[in-house]
Order: C-alpha cells, then sequence, then structure tokens
C-alpha cells in the first residue's frame, strides 16, 4: 500500500459503528439455551411437565376409579385384597382392596402440593428476612442470634415436635416443615446480598439517593433469581422426603388421604412378602422420579442462569 | 489484626530498622496465640447463652403438648377431677414462670425428669444410659467409613474429572441426596440381605449384623464427603499456590496430599464435632429398620407412644449437643487456621 493511502481518513458510518456495537445478548435467552444443551436436565424437564398434566387430568381419564374406593367382588363380595397389578387394576390394589394406581397419582397430588407449598413459603420468608439480614444493619445482630439458635436444635426434631403437638394434617404438614425450613434459604440470601450490596453498582445507586426498598427490589433481587429458583427446585424433593419421613415415625397424614409418604408405608408393611412387594416398589419408583428430576432439573438450571457459563 | 503492645524485643534487621517481615510476622503469631483464651471465654459464653435460650424455648414449646402424653393408658378411664389433680401434682397447672424455675432447679441438679409411659417412673437419664453406646457405635462406624470412602470417591472423581468414573460418583450423589432415604433404606434392607445373605435385623451375639446397618447410615455421608471434597479440590487445583508447588516438580500426590488437603482440612475440622457428638442421637430410619436398640429408636417410640416427659428430655439433649458441637468446632478451626481473626474485625465492611 502506497504510504500516502494510509493516512486518508476512513468513512465513518454511524449506523455501521452501532451495528457492530450491538450485542444480542439477552440473559435468559443464553440460560435458556444453556439449559438446552443438558439433555438430561431437558429430560427431567420434560418428565415433570408430562407427569404434572397427567396428574392434573388423570381423575377426568375414562375408567378412573376413586383412590379411597374399597372394591368388592362380584361374585364372592369380599375386599379384592392385594390382587397383583394386571388389566383390571393396573398396578394392582392394596391391603384393603382399594385401587392403587388411583391412589398413586392422588398420592402424588398431595405430595407434590405439600412440596410445592413449602417450599413457596421457605423461598418467600427466606428472601424476605435473609434481605433484612444482610442489608439492614440494625436487625443483623438480632437476626444472626436467632438464626443461632434455630441452626443449633436439628431441624429434623423441630419438625417432629410441631407436628407430634399439631394434629396430623396437610396444612399441619406444611406448618412443621415451614417453621425452619426458611432458615438455611435465608442465610444463603443473606450471604449473596452481604457480597453484592457494596459493589459500586449500589454504592451509586445510594449515593444518588435511592431508597432501600428499590434497591433491594430492583438491583439485588434479580441478581438473586437464579439462586432462588436453585432454592425453589431443591426445597421440593426435601419436602417430599420430610414427608416420608413424617409418616414413617407415626405422624403422617391420615390413611384416607394419600400421599407418596403413606403408600411407601403401607408397602413397607407388606415388604417382606416377594409376591406382594408391588405395593412398595411402584410408590417408591414414582417418588424416585419426581425427587430426582427436580434436583437434577434445579442444578442444571442453576448453572445455565450463572453467567460466566453463557458463552 | 491490631498489632497488640507487648515487652517483646523487635527482631531488627542489620539496617537498625525493625524487619517489616519478622515484625509482621511475630505480632501476628503473638496475637494470635494471646488472644485465643478470651476468644474460647467468649465463645464459651455465647454457648451458654445459646443454650439457655435454646432451652427455654423448647420447654415453652413443650407446654403446647398434648395433654395425653402425662396420663399413659388411664387417660380415658380417669374423671377430668382426676386428671387435673395428676396434673397439678405434676405442677404442670402453675403459671408458666414458676413452671419454668421449677424446671431451671431440676435441671441444675442433672434431673431430666421422669418417664410417664415408656418405662413408668424410670428417670430418663436410667433409660437413655443404655441406649447411648448402640447409637454412638454405629455411628462411628459410619461416620469413619463415610469419611474414608467420601473423601476417596471425591478425590478420585477430581482427578478422573469429566470422564465416566466422574459422572458415576456424580449420579450416586444426585441419587443419594434427591431421593428420600427412607426408601432406598428400605431397599437395601430387603435385596441385600438376600443377596448378601447377611442377617436383615441387629443382634449383639452376630457381629456380621453390623454390616448393612452401618453401610446404610454411611452412604448419605460418603454423598456429602465426595461432593464437598470433588468441588473443593477442582476449585484448589487453578490456584497459583498449587501450581507453583506443580512448578516446583512436586509429584502430583505430594501436591495432593500436602497442600490440597491441608487446606481442605480447615472448614472440616469446624463441622466434624458436631457430626461426631451427633453420632450419639442415632439414625431414626436405621435403628429402627434393623431394630437396633438405641437413641435414635428412642425417640419414634416415645412420639408414637406420646411420653411427654421422654420427648421433652431427648430434645433438650439433642439441641444441647448441637450447639456444643458448633462451639468445639469453632474453637478447633481457630485453633488450625491462622488465618482466621479472633478478635472483632474492625472497619467497614
Amino acid at each position: 500500500m502506497e504510504e500516502q493511502a494510509l493516512f486518508v481518513l476512513a468513512e465513518r458510518d454511524v449506523a455501521d459503528a452501532e451495528r457492530s456495537g450491538y450485542s444480542d445478548y439477552s440473559y435468559w435467552g443464553s440460560t435458556i439455551r444453556v439449559f438446552m444443551k443438558n439433555y438430561a436436565a431437558v429430560f427431567c424437564l420434560g418428565l415433570l411437565i408430562v407427569l404434572l398434566v397427567f396428574i392434573m387430568v388423570q381423575p377426568y381419564l375414562p375408567a378412573q376409579r376413586d383412590p379411597n374406593e374399597i372394591h368388592l367382588s362380584q361374585e364372592t363380595f369380599r375386599q379384592l385384597r392385594n390382587v397383583r397389578p394386571g388389566a383390571e387394576f393396573w398396578f394392582g390394589t392394596n391391603s384393603i382392596g382399594q385401587d392403587l394406581w388411583a391412589r398413586i397419582w392422588s398420592g402424588t397430588r398431595t405430595s407434590l402440593g405439600i412440596g410445592i407449598a413449602v417450599a413457596s413459603w421457605n423461598v418467600l420468608i427466606g428472601i424476605i428476612v435473609g434481605t433484612l439480614w444482610g442489608y439492614v444493619r440494625k436487625l443483623e445482630r438480632v437476626l444472626t442470634e436467632v438464626y443461632n439458635v434455630l441452626d443449633n436444635i436439628p431441624s429434623t426434631i423441630i419438625m417432629t415436635l410441631i407436628a407430634y403437638m399439631l394434629r396430623p394434617s396437610i396444612s399441619t404438614m406444611v406448618i412443621a416443615m415451614g417453621v425452619t425450613g426458611w432458615v438455611p434459604v435465608s442465610r444463603f440470601i443473606r450471604t449473596q446480598v452481604i457480597i453484592i450490596r457494596d459493589r459500586e453498582y449500589n454504592l451509586a445507586s445510594r449515593c444518588l439517593g435511592t431508597p432501600t426498598g428499590r434497591i433491594i427490589t430492583r438491583n439485588i433481587l434479580p441478581y438473586l433469581v437464579s439462586v432462588i429458583m436453585l432454592r425453589f427446585a431443591l426445597a421440593i424433593p426435601g419436602a417430599i422426603a420430610s414427608e416420608v419421613f413424617l409418616t414413617y415415625i407415626g405422624l403422617g397424614l391420615p390413611l384416607h388421604i394419600p400421599s407418596l409418604g403413606n403408600l411407601i408405608n403401607e408397602g413397607r408393611q407388606l415388604m417382606m412378602i416377594p409376591v406382594m412387594r408391588y405395593q412398595l416398589i411402584f410408590p417408591s419408583v414414582v417418588v424416585s422420579l419426581i425427587t430426582i428430576s427436580f434436583y437434577v432439573m434445579g442444578n442444571a438450571f442453576s448453572d445455565a442462569a450463572d453467567p460466566r457459563n453463557h458463552v | 489484626m491490631r498489632p497488640r503492645r507487648s515487652g517483646r524485643v523487635i527482631a531488627l534487621s542489620p539496617s537498625g530498622r525493625p524487619d517489616s517481615n519478622n515484625r509482621e510476622r511475630g505480632i501476628y503469631i503473638r496475637s494470635h496465640i494471646g488472644a485465643l483464651p478470651t476468644y474460647i471465654l467468649k465463645k464459651s459464653l455465647g454457648a451458654l447463652i445459646t443454650v439457655f435460650f435454646v432451652i427455654t424455648v423448647v420447654f415453652l414449646l413443650m407446654r403446647l403438648m398434648p395433654i395425653e402424653g402425662y396420663f399413659g393408658d388411664d387417660f380415658d378411664r380417669l374423671a377430668p377431677v382426676q386428671r387435673e389433680a395428676i396434673l397439678q401434682k405434676m405442677g404442670l397447672l402453675d403459671p408458666w414462670y414458676i413452671q419454668l424455675s421449677n424446671f431451671y432447679q431440676d435441671l441444675a441438679r442433672g434431673d431430666l425428669g421422669t418417664s410417664i409411659i415408656f418405662r413408668p417412673n424410670v428417670p430418663v437419664a436410667e433409660i437413655i444410659a443404655p441406649k447411648v453406646p448402640y447409637s454412638l457405635k454405629f455411628g462411628l462406624a459410619a461416620m469413619a467409613l463415610s469419611l474414608s470412602l467420601g473423601l476417596l470417591l471425591g478425590i478420585f472423581q477430581a482427578r478422573e474429572k469429566g470422564k465416566w468414573p466422574d459422572a458415576l460418583g456424580t449420579s450416586y450423589v444426585i441419587f443419594i441426596n434427591a431421593v428420600p432415604a427412607a426408601v432406598y433404606f428400605l431397599f437395601i434392607q430387603l435385596y441385600l440381605t438376600q443377596l448378601s445373605g447377611l442377617p436383615i435385623l441387629y443382634s449383639s451375639a452376630r457381629p456380621l449384623s453390623w454390616i448393612l446397618p452401618a453401610v446404610s447410615m454411611s452412604l448419605g455421608g460418603i454423598a456429602g464427603y465426595a461432593m464437598w471434597i470433588r468441588r473443593f479440590m477442582v476449585d484448589e487445583l487453578n490456584k497459583d499456590y498449587i501450581k507453583l508447588a506443580r512448578a516446583k516438580g512436586l509429584s502430583n500426590t505430594r501436591v495432593m496430599f500436602s497442600h490440597v488437603l491441608r487446606n481442605a482440612f480447615v472448614p472440616m475440622v469446624q463441622h466434624l464435632p458436631t457430626t461426631l457428638l451427633m453420632t450419639i442421637a442415632g439414625s431414626i430410619f436405621i435403628e429402627s429398620l434393623y431394630s437396633i436398640p438405641g437413641m435414635g429408636g428412642l425417640l419414634i417410640d416415645a412420639i408414637s407412644r406420646q411420653d411427654n416427659p421422654l420427648v421433652q428430655a431427648l430434645v433438650l439433649i439433642y439441641s444441647t449437643i448441637g450447639v456444643f458441637g458448633l462451639f468445639i468446632g469453632d474453637i478447633l478451626m481457630a485453633i488450625t487456621d491462622p488465618r482466621i481473626k479472633l478478635e472483632k474485625a474492625g472497619g467497614a465492611r
């Protein structure tokens, strides 16, 4: 090239500059793209969606039985006890002649309902307490002491105690799990808030006179969406496991409300008879599929929501 | 760390000025050791206050328990007047502050109360004492298993990161963390006893019956330790001091053991005492599944038979253990990690 040509001004096109400076990065777009690359997680998500839709419509499908109806034989009028899985009863019947297929899906509805209720409560209270704890200095002392007390008693003990004091029902169970379930969430949120509350952009906001409430809801919480979702996804299997545990130690729901914990417990009582093990295996498989799916999905989502993993 | 004044001779460098490097190090060590007793004192005071709070809260909560638990099998047969008389005699109709002060006085004398239903009129301490060794033995065996196997699995996974052993280990961790423990414990008892021919229930006469309960109890711990040490090592192996150690020509094993694991030890030290003490509490599932006469089974019995004083004593013991374990953990951590500030952190956060 001629030396002269190097010193000629290039033509500057404003529109062109804008175009090259523009990035089509979108946080949620990238999150979804990264998430979709994790085939195991996508599979779990699909499984859960299918399951959720199925348990919603299952009672309205044709030829479904009532989960609490005791089926009698047409000829002898005796209870159809422990009928093995077959064409008539897809998952067999239990020890008093109730349809296990209907009971399992009804139980899944109950357990998932408890799980979602507990998870929402834990996350909601956890966020409120956690942000106050991390952001409001006057409250820090008090909340830390409260945390020390609550964290030192094993949470299973508190849960058991509350369930013991109240009569068994769905709401009691949610209360028993919710009494301490928010504590780890709030601690987690507090740590995150402390990490980001003194970043420059928050300092700038404060200097500009943004009220605290607005800083929390606009600057801090959006940053925490991914971890909050993770906590939510992991709280559901936790609550289902707690339900199984409470039922196991005899503080579960009454038998006329089927739940996965109830069904596993019923199956356990018959597990020593090999031909009746289906009563333990079916609910166990369903509970494992649900909990593993939530766990895998939650972890994959939190990885995907981390901007460091966005390309 | 704030330098403390002391009559110590400051090492002088040849130039006559205090050698900055030596000085810092000297003061650092000095103040670290010097502050330790104060730190322990402060922490133990804190722990005592927490224990006091926990005990009070638990006691007050216990006042809400169903009153059937104070009568045993006689509940239905008693007239309301008789019930009231019994409650009166037990001091349960007094105002709560009197009950609370009586309770403190009993505790100070080491009296945990008397069982009503489980073993009528036997002091709680006498019921608990023979059960602790069982839970302790199983707990310690499970803890040893989970620590050794868990750390091994995690280290192996970190070394084989991204290959199939890592994926296999991760699936194990996911399974154990997600699926309710009751479910896989049941299946282990059901099928492993058939496959291996091991006894299905625990009996003190047969040493083989130890294996399955201890292994089942350790599964969760193995998953926890493996997950934690894997993440720790993967994070740590990219740090500068490891790169330096490698550059010095240290062998892989050496780097692992004397550098990475030495650092991994610190956070572990904080939570080991709690884990260790909590073995006393036993595993509720395992003990009832294999009918081991330990503490975990006792809690279920006490609850299902509604023996209020026993439930109360057990809850108090567990909570106190929790506080105490955390306290020891804090102290041990302060001793093992010189970077931890013993004095209150000053300045802006």
